[in-house]
């Protein structure tokens, strides 16, 4: 237990009057109009529209009656730019800076804009369950102020005040939370482990590389409650006894990386990092760290050493990071969903967390869906859902009345989920049981026009450019399968080739040194277990069923498999 | 604290990559950090600079040039005055965007990573850009070319090249 000093309150108090402060604020206006500061309702022209919302609002004389704020995502992220109208929580989707005056007119009125309204009580959102994204598109990014009057920071000041370092430990315990970032270790032991181990200072990672193409869930976190993921990083902190963090944040996300800094600056001028926070005697700073474009860097000892500034290879493990990690001292490295929880768990209690979900996996989980999907965006659903609620009810359905075919999870280290399993429970075990995994939760749906072969290539392709290069199986085999599958899709393999495939595989999974080549041959193996046939028709009868490969019979060239990409 | 170096030449641009390195007090860490701020400035990253920041964080010029030319996303080369990134991520590829990528290699005369001989287009591909319901995704600097097709987006481009 670490010793608080005296008067300890003055700090808590002064947030609480922030919050007191912002509320009040937030009260005189009757209104409340969220606009969607995402990365794609800003692609899709948010700040424009944005800019004349406040126009319009400012030239009706609104003004002191309607707030105009940015906001974060509701998860339709293909009906962009979105709006959230607060108290009425009314959604409206595909603004246009035109559309401004009708919305701002239509305020008082009892019924929305039929033209632009996306109403919530359907399938999509009536099948979710938010606890990550709990307070999506309803809370400011960019300003700590709201974070708090909506409730945040509350976790914190329980845990820093009210708990032990092991009382918090032993509540992320007792919620079951499994790490989200795709192995799904249980995050208190981890946290134990880190707590425990010997060595000073301790450290603590934010992996926020995402690299699984195909998925974007971190980064919306990022973007949409920076705040929220700085409180479970700063709980966590408090809870292993680290002082130093890192949130290490890919290079193909600036919107997060500008997020994330600001919502540090913020959190340090209210002494909610930095030295003695909250008034007590824990000390903890965070830095973000900007990644370089490399997929293996998403795997923690390669993280690390790309934080130390070097090439980003992994080595061998043990010893783990939560012994042995950066600069060689105690290191606690999670994912950003996996922080994400905490502030939940430790304001709601490990029981509530622990009754979400199945008997093994506990909460939520965030997938980005997308593919041949009706509804594409990003969805949190309760673990144990089924596959088939997720795609019919959530998603709506495949369009163009085509046929499903299959759905991939866990990106190039996952597998492809056929028919057959559609009623599988979204679990850690379930998946793992059909080859596949939960991975960090791109969830790609794939029609009858999809070709398994043609998917099995695409990912071996990705791991053989990706891999780093630094043990032999990984590297050399990857480019193995590759150009068997390569073949295949050309025509020219034969049946041995699928034995030397599958032996392949055997081989690379079982000799790599680190995750990425260890998983490599996933989508090959479940594609292998579940459409062989189609492997065969290309092998045997030439021909690619789901007519997307061109199979010429003649011997290919010799062709350049490992380019560089630059 | 190290006596600073001095800067390899009176560009501005320089003292950023210097205060990067600063900021980090000049520790071997900050390899990365101050290889992002050249490519920031510079646009890519030259000898001079490898060298000047090897020198500056006293780190060998082997190891600088090993995580330039580790990650992807330093460029060696200046790039074009134009971008275009085919998305490939999966929800791309699965909608066709190789065949987007095809055509326009095709068209340019050059393969992804290459920039146009007149300098003017730099050819890429992502593994996703974000915007997966849009598939396939093309972008043009800053601009999205959602649900794209091949001969669309080759059109698109010259025009946009021409421009
Ligand atoms: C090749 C490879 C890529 C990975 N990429 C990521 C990633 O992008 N994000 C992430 O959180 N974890 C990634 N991981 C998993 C991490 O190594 C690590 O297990 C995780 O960050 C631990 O956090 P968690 O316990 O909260 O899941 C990757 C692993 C491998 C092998
Ligand atoms: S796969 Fe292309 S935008 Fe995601």
């Amino acid at each position: 237990m670490t010793t608080k000093l005296p008067q300890s309150q003055l700090p808590e108090e002064e947030i609480l009057r922030v919050a007191e402060q912002e509320q009040e604020e937030k009260s005189q206006y009757q209104r409340h109009i969220y606009v969607c500061m995402g990365a794609a309702c800003l692609a899709a022209g948010s700040a424009t529209v944005k800019d004349s919302l406040s126009e319009v609002v400012d030239q009706n004389g609104f003004a002191g009656r309607c707030a105009v704020h940015g906001g974060g995502c509701r998860g339709l992220c293909a009906e962009g730019p979105t709006v959230t109208i607060e108290p009425d929580d009314v959604l409206y989707g595909k603004i246009t800076p035109q559309d401004a005056p009708d919305i701002i007119k239509n305020l008082g009125k009892k019924r929305p804009l039929e033209r632009l309204h996306r109403p919530t009580d359907r399938p999509f959102f009536l099948r979710q369950q938010r606890i990550v994204l709990e307070l999506a598109g309803k809370v400011n990014s960019e300003r700590i102020e709201d974070y708090i009057a909506s409730g945040g920071y509350k976790s914190l000041l329980k845990a820093v005040h009210e708990m032990s370092p092991v009382e918090v430990i032993n509540e992320i315990t007792r919620s079951g939370l499994r790490g989200r970032g795709g192995a799904g270790y249980s995050t208190g032991l981890k946290w134990r482990t880190v707590a425990k181990a010997d060595g000073h200072p301790k450290y603590v990672i934010c992996n926020g590389d995402e690299g699984d193409p195909g998925a974007f869930m971190d980064r919306s976190v990022m973007d949409d409650y920076p705040f929220r993921l700085l409180e479970g990083i700063t709980i966590a902190a408090y809870a292993v006894g680290a002082e130093q963090g890192y949130v290490y944040i890919r290079a193909e996300y600036p919107l997060s990386v500008r997020r994330v800094q600001n919502a540090i600056r913020q959190a340090q001028r209210l002494n909610l990092l930095g030295n003695q926070i909250a008034g007590t005697a824990f000390n903890f700073d965070v830095q973000v760290r900007v990644g370089a474009g490399a997929f293996v860097c998403g795997e923690e000892t390669a993280l690390i050493a790309s934080i130390e500034g070097k090439r980003g290879q992994p080595r061998p493990r043990p010893p783990y990071p939560a012994t042995a990690g950066l600069w060689g001292k105690p290191t606690l490295i999670n994912n950003v969903e996996t922080f994400a929880n905490i502030p939940a768990i430790i304001r709601n209690g490990a029981d509530w967390f622990a009754s979400i979900g199945t008997e093994k996996s506990k909460g939520t989980k965030v997938f980005a869906l997308t593919g041949n999907i009706n509804h594409s965006g990003l969805i949190e659903v309760p673990m144990g859902i089924t596959l088939r609620e997720i795609i019919y009810d959530i998603g709506g359905g495949i369009p163009n009345g085509k046929r499903f075919k299959a759905a991939q999870t866990g990106g190039p280290s996952g597998g492809c989920i056929p028919e057959e399993h559609l009623d599988i429970s979204m679990d850690y075990e379930s998946l793992a049981g059909i080859g596949s995994i939960m991975g960090s939760g791109g969830l790609i749906v794939m029609d009858e026009d999809s070709c398994m072969v043609n998917v099995a290539k695409y990912f071996m392709e990705f791991c053989m450019t990706e891999s780093c290069g630094k043990c032999i199986p990984c590297r050399v085999g990857t480019a193995q399968i590759y150009r068997i599958l390569d073949n295949t899709t050309r025509g020219t393999a034969t049946l041995s080739d699928l034995e030397q495939l599958e032996m392949l595989c055997d081989m690379v999974r079982h000799t790599s040194l680190c995750g990425l080549g260890q998983a490599a041959p996933n989508p090959v193996l479940s594609t292998l277990r579940f459409f062989r046939d189609e492997y065969l028709m290309h092998i045997v009868e030439k021909r690619c069923p789901a007519g997307v490969c061109h199979l010429h019979p003649e011997p290919a060239l010799y062709n350049d498999t490992k380019e560089s990409v630059r | 604290m190290k006596a600073t170096l001095a800067l390899p030449s009176d560009d501005k641009r320089w003292r950023m990559v210097n205060a990067t390195m600063r900021r980090h007090g000049y520790s071997s860490s900050a390899l990365i950090e101050a290889l992002h701020t050249v490519q920031q400035a510079f646009g890519y990253l030259d000898e001079t600079a490898l060298q000047y920041v090897a020198k500056s964080l006293r780190v060998p010029l082997s190891r600088v040039y090993g995580v330039a030319t580790f990650y992807n996303h330093f460029m060696m080369k200046p790039g074009g005055t134009h971008t275009c990134v085919v998305c490939l991520g999966t929800a791309c590829y699965i909608k066709g965007s190789p065949q987007i990528l095809e055509t326009l290699e095709k068209r340019l005369a050059i393969r992804k990573g290459q920039t146009t001989p007149d300098g003017k287009l730099s050819l890429m591909v992502a593994h996703c850009v974000g915007m997966c319901w849009l598939a396939p995704v093309v972008m043009l600097d800053d601009d999205v070319q959602a649900e794209a097709t091949p001969a669309q987006a080759a059109t698109k481009i010259q025009e946009w090249v021409s421009k």
